[in-house]
């Protein structure tokens, strides 16, 4: 790039291209489509049946109240809430796993039978998880899993693999060859390589799938729906469904049930914005 | 006594595992095994018992009878496929034409260095945090003719019948979907744009352009790729909608937002036919596929490529 200095321009000249009047209106203009939402979920949530009938929808609650969330808690959401983590734990863990050993022996090995692997991994990318839910659902009976925790794991653990393994791979593939060799110069097996060197390296890429898959588990609908049927089983959005299903003219608490099961997601965020973030594109940037 | 210094090359250092490197790399495929059995069990079997069961006569629960090619007949004669078809489509590319100038402009907004733009984006990135559950049951209630926005905001036009007006439902549907999925859009064209080199706009800037002839010479050219990829997700995503349209409308009014997805799954877990439903299984991955090998197509060139030739 030639070295000519922008810096005479930076005057009125540049000011004024920053200053983006309609891209201004237009962001603040979404704002309040994403916000407005979101505050009408909140408040209603804080107010009693009465005052959600008789304020004004948009008036903060005249005498705000936590009587919604009690009754939200006592209707089981604490078992959803232990249902939810426990499917993400037992999905994502899995996946990571799996995806990751997979991944090294891509990228670090040859052969044909790796190739053919990788091609598969990369053709799994394109089967969506809704069409193959019926065959599913005929094998989670067959093998005596329907109405299990366990069988929303396995089909969310099989249609994670593709692409945190292509992301995994992705990233394993930019770490120096030098490193490798160095470690097998020290006399260390491709295993002991793979849990010491690439594992510690690979991490950020860990971190992203790991949040992305997490979420699309925490968040699944349809397996949840399918592959269960007692209420003791329910995970947070299914339970979400049931519970406006069952308290359908209490909008005051299906709204509280709504900000609950939202909360540890919210947490996370608040927490850990940039790596959610990162996450939830997983790579989809590049 | 011949002399001690040996003119032969000392031995290369043998490392620990001196098996040589071809087999050491072939051995490795047994790392891939554990992903293999998930994935073949899971995702691979089901996706060929899908075309299988679509010649199938099971209704969930009793036993699998053959039926030949009755379902694709009857199936492939129902013109509630065709709705669906339509629907689905229809979806897609109203959906498509809403959500990809939106984000555009958002990501190239949020990925400017105002320090204010950054806050607004921590708030943009909030629906993606939300269940479609959530969102769709957020929404329902938020349009309640009376104890919903239309009350509080004082607008009459919001207090409509949206979910019982086929047509205002659908409307609906592709409102509350861009509303879930802009900010994840946003987040591939913000990542997008900041991958741009600061170099090309110094260089039209000093030719002159203005920011609207910036935009549509330089930003818009160099997000080809990024806008391939947030299509392409858009698209094979928006085939496959399936939580959001199911708890926010059930398909209704009638048949009105039926897609294809919500149709597969009533006609096998509602109305227990299994096999019929295995038939539009089978529909919606092979339009999946065709329509992610289009779009890649239309991409051009492998994703490897660099837009920054030339530079």
């Amino acid at each position: 790039m030639v070295g000519y200095s922008a810096a005479p321009n930076r005057g009125l000249g540049t000011r004024l291209r920053r200053l983006n009047i309609p891209g201004g209106l237009g962001g603040w203009l979404w704002l309040a489509i994403i916000i407005l939402p979101v505050y009408y979920v909140v408040i209603t949530s804080l107010k009693t049946q009465a005052g959600y009938f008789g304020q004004n929808p948009l008036a903060l609650p005249t005498s705000p109240t936590l009587e919604n969330y009690q009754m939200v808690l006592e209707a089981d959401f604490a078992t959803y809430f232990i249902n939810s983590a426990i499917v993400t734990l037992g999905s994502v863990i899995p996946t990571v796993l799996v995806s990751f050993m997979a991944s090294f022996a891509i990228v670090r090995g040859a052969g044909r039978f790796l190739k053919l692997v990788n091609g598969m991994f990369l053709m799994g990318l394109a089967i969506p998880l809704q069409a193959t839910i019926i065959p599913i659902y005929l094998m989670i009976i067959r093998l005596n899993l329907y109405d299990s925790l366990l069988a929303l794991m396995l089909p969310s653990i099989a249609f994670a693999i593709p692409l945190t393994v292509l992301i995994l791979s992705n990233f394993i593939r930019d770490v120096p060859n030098e490193l490798f060799e160095s470690m097998r110069l020290d006399g260390c097996s491709e295993w002991q390589t793979m849990w010491r060197l690439a594992l510690p390296l690979t991490r950020p890429a860990i971190v992203t799938v790991a949040i992305y898959n997490g979420l699309h588990v925490w968040n699944g609908f349809l397996l949840p729906l399918v592959l269960t049927q007692s209420p003791s089983l329910r995970v947070l959005p299914l339970g979400l469904w049931t519970f406006q299903g069952e308290f359908s003219v209490n909008i005051p608490a299906v709204l509280a049930s709504v900000v609950l099961s939202t909360l540890p997601i919210l947490v996370l965020y608040v927490i850990g914005r940039r790596q959610l973030l990162a996450g939830l594109t997983a790579g989809f940037s590049k | 006594m011949s002399n001690a210094v040996s003119t032969a090359p000392r031995a290369a250092v043998r490392p620990a595992s001196s098996k040589p490197t071809e087999q050491r790399k072939t051995a490795l495929a047994w790392l891939t095994l554990p992903a293999l059995f998930f994935f073949l069990v899971f995702a691979v079997v089901p996706l060929a018992g899908v075309l299988i069961l679509s010649f199938a006569s099971w209704d969930g629960i009793g036993a699998i009878g053959a039926a030949g090619l009755d379902n694709w007949f009857s199936v492939l004669a129902d013109p509630g496929l065709y709705n669906a078809l339509g629907l689905t489509f229809l979806i897609m590319i109203v959906s498509w034409l809403v959500q990809t100038p939106i984000s555009l402009l958002l990501g190239v907004f949020t990925a400017g260095s105002q320090r204010y733009r950054a806050a607004l984006a921590v708030l943009y990135f909030l629906p993606l945090l939300l269940s479609s559950a959530a969102v769709a049951i957020a929404f329902k209630a938020l349009l309640d003719p009376n104890f919903g926005l239309a009350t509080g905001l004082g607008l009459p036009f919001l207090a409509q019948d949206w979910l019982g007006v086929p047509q205002l439902a659908l409307g609906l549907v592709i409102f509350v979907i861009a509303w879930q999925f802009v900010p994840f859009h946003t987040l591939i064209y913000q990542g997008g744009v900041r991958q741009i080199p600061k170099s090309l706009y110094e260089a039209a800037q000093i030719d002159g352009a203005g920011t609207i002839k910036q935009f549509f010479h330089i930003t818009l050219p160099q997000l080809k790729y990024t806008i391939i990829t947030s299509s392409t997700l858009m698209v094979v995503g928006s085939l496959t909608y399936f939580d959001l349209i199911f708890v926010l409308t059930g398909g209704g009014p009638g048949n009105s937002t039926r897609i294809l997805a919500l149709d597969m799954y009533l006609r096998g877990f509602r109305a227990n036919l299994m096999g019929p439903a295995s038939v539009i299984a089978v529909i919606l991955v092979i339009i999946g596929l065709a329509l992610a090998l289009f779009l890649q197509r239309l991409g051009g060139k492998d994703k490897q490529g660099s837009q920054l030739e030339g530079l």
